[in-house]
């Protein structure tokens, strides 16, 4: 099948692309950021999605199944800018998709969407309503984005959507929320709370997105692998060393220290835990995960070790 | 024998209940009730050795010594031991320390999805259909039952959970409550402190029994009209009251 990846350069973009490759379908990219050794057999459009140049790329390509995960996630890009990228980006996938024939559309969400609460049920199913907006409200163009992409279940019954809410992803590549957050060699945590935090290893994730390819679930998904495990755990399984700070000193000290610049809301998320039920898309697609947690921590230990001094 | 939960390599369940947290939470539990307390356990027989079931039982003294004297009987008196899990108050979440303690212990916080998973999963539940209010008791009401709610009720029919009926007393005698400051509670967080005659809500080191009765499974899914379900909670509660009062007579020397 024509697969269209927009965003394939990020980590899991290329992970998946080369997956895809492999099992014989005819990649192609869109990207505003470069692949620079992409290989061969993968062709990558240098546009920004929102463009008309990335129109084209539909026109030309007549894709059969588009994978959307061009979305910002950090949240150190300014708020306004990440809201129209990621609702912009979404809009644009939807609109091309309609107008080009795509059979297939897949978008790649966080599970995020939830929140984290002290009253948040552990194990969130796929109906809930994002309960977090009110203490986190900078997620708020993640959660409009799910919603958006959701609607097209209905509002664009020519097409299939699948709507995933990934957990966080940990491995050897380093990347994402969780694996930036435990990179220095000492942690910061919030004393007296230690959350479980959900994950799976970055060629799982892969896998799992290409496996939707493959199965063509309809419908919105939770998407996880192995149980969660205290954040304290995948602090010391990474090697690092966990710093506990009151909340109030932690607070303070965001900004400084090098510690990251991070809205209040963020704190929630590493007092309290978000974790996921995945058993639909289980159901839906057959999909395991390969890679257990100690394994992906270990894997990431081994790609960012802490040099003791 | 173990404890048969499915703990990781870490040693943590899909819940985050701690093996290492629990050995801890455990030894100190044993020690008030081996030696602090007088504890007799009656009807242990009556919990079931394996798969879902739902504890249920009255509140009685100022904070949780039922729930310690539950969690410690199915500890302590089964093989292989059960872990009761209950459902913490909302308020035990916000708190840092803890609401991390409760979590690695097993007990998670009081949420009707939070139970039915547990449910579905084949643990143990402990509830206390009283709530808040149930704790709140004073000490001239300790052998009372205050209004149950039908929550755990239709969750028992929807899981298809036995219930088993359990009878707490001495809670009142341990922390004979006189008053509950409900504003100096409110301004701690807490919806109330019990205040007992010396003041503070140190327990006395009495005589405390936990009667479990026969399990009960009722049939049904859950949806039924309010006042079939308001009649299976009333047979609940009449069994809890029943036991109380055997209990009663026997700690007055009755029988």
């Amino acid at each position: 099948m024509r697969v269209l990846i927009p965003g394939i350069s990020g980590m899991i973009g290329q992970g998946v692309a080369l997956l895809l490759r492999d099992e014989g379908h005819e990649v192609y990219g869109i990207d505003r950021r470069p692949w620079p050794d992409a290989p061969k057999g993968i062709e990558i459009f240098e546009v920004d999605l929102r463009k008309r140049a990335a129109e084209d790329v539909f026109r030309k390509i007549r894709p059969q199944v588009v994978v959307h995960m061009a979305t910002v996630t950090h949240l150190l890009e300014k708020s306004d800018e990440r809201y129209r990228i990621n609702l912009g980006g979404t809009r644009a996938v939807v609109e091309h998709a309609k107008k080009y024939g795509v059979e297939h559309v897949i978008f790649v969400g966080r599970h995020t969407y939830y929140g984290a609460a002290p009253d948040s049920p552990l194990y969130h199913t796929e109906d809930e309503p994002p309960m977090g907006l009110a203490s986190f409200p900078e997620l708020a163009d993640l959660v409009a984005s799910d919603l958006y992409a959701g609607s097209a279940l209905w509002r664009h019954r020519e097409f299939a959507t699948s709507v995933l809410r990934l957990c966080y992803t940990l491995g050897p590549a380093g990347h994402g929320t969780l694996g930036t957050f435990v990179r220095g060699p000492r942690v910061p945590t919030i004393l007296g709370h230690d959350p479980l935090f959900q994950f799976m290893h970055e060629l799982d994730v892969a896998r799992a997105i290409a496996v939707t390819v493959e199965k063509r679930p309809v419908g919105v998904f939770n998407v996880a692998g192995p149980q969660p495990v205290p954040l304290s755990i995948i602090i010391k399984e990474t090697g690092r060393t966990a710093v506990a700070l009151p909340e109030f000193v932690f607070s303070a000290a965001l900004g400084r220290f090098g510690l990251p610049r991070l809205p209040a809301g963020a704190l929630q998320h590493i007092k309290y835990p978000i974790t996921i039920d995945a058993s639909a898309f289980r159901k839906a697609t057959g999909f395991v995960h390969d890679i257990d947690e100690l394994r992906t921590m270990h894997d990431y230990r081994e790609a960012f070790p802490v040099v003791s001094r | 024998m173990e404890l048969e939960v499915p703990f990781n390599e870490s040693g943590v369940d899909p819940y985050g209940l701690s093996r290492a947290h629990l050995a801890q939470s455990m030894t100190l539990l044993k020690l008030a009730y081996r030696h602090y307390f007088k504890v007799e356990v009656h009807g242990m027989e009556n919990v079931p050795a394996r798969g879902r079931a739902m504890i249920v039982g009255n509140h009685s003294g100022g904070f949780a010594l039922d729930a310690g004297c539950v969690i410690a009987s199915t500890f302590f008196e089964m093989n292989p031991p059960r872990l009761a899990q209950g459902m913490a108050e909302k308020f035990i979440a916000k708190f840092p320390i803890a609401a991390m303690w409760a979590t690695r212990a097993g007990q998670l916080t009081g949420l009707p999805e939070n139970a039915a998973r547990l449910l579905e999963d084949d643990r143990l539940l402990m509830v206390f259909p009283e709530g808040a209010r149930g704790t709140a008791k004073l000490y001239k009401e300790r052998y009372s039952l205050v209004n149950f709610g039908t929550g755990f009720m239709r969750l028992a029919l929807r899981t298809r959970s036995p219930i088993v009926p359990m009878a707490f007393l001495g809670g009142g005698e341990a922390v004979p409550t006189v008053f509950n400051a409900v504003s100096l509670g409110k301004l701690l967080g807490v919806p109330y402190i019990p205040v007992t005659p010396w003041l503070f809500a140190i327990p006395l080191p009495v005589q405390l029994d936990v009667y479990y009765g026969e399990p009960i499974q009722f049939e049904g899914d859950g949806s039924e009209e309010d006042d079939v379900v308001n009649g299976y909670v009333e047979q609940v509660k009449e069994r809890i009251a029943a036991m109380l009062e055997v209990g009663r007579r026997r700690r007055k020397g009755e029988a």
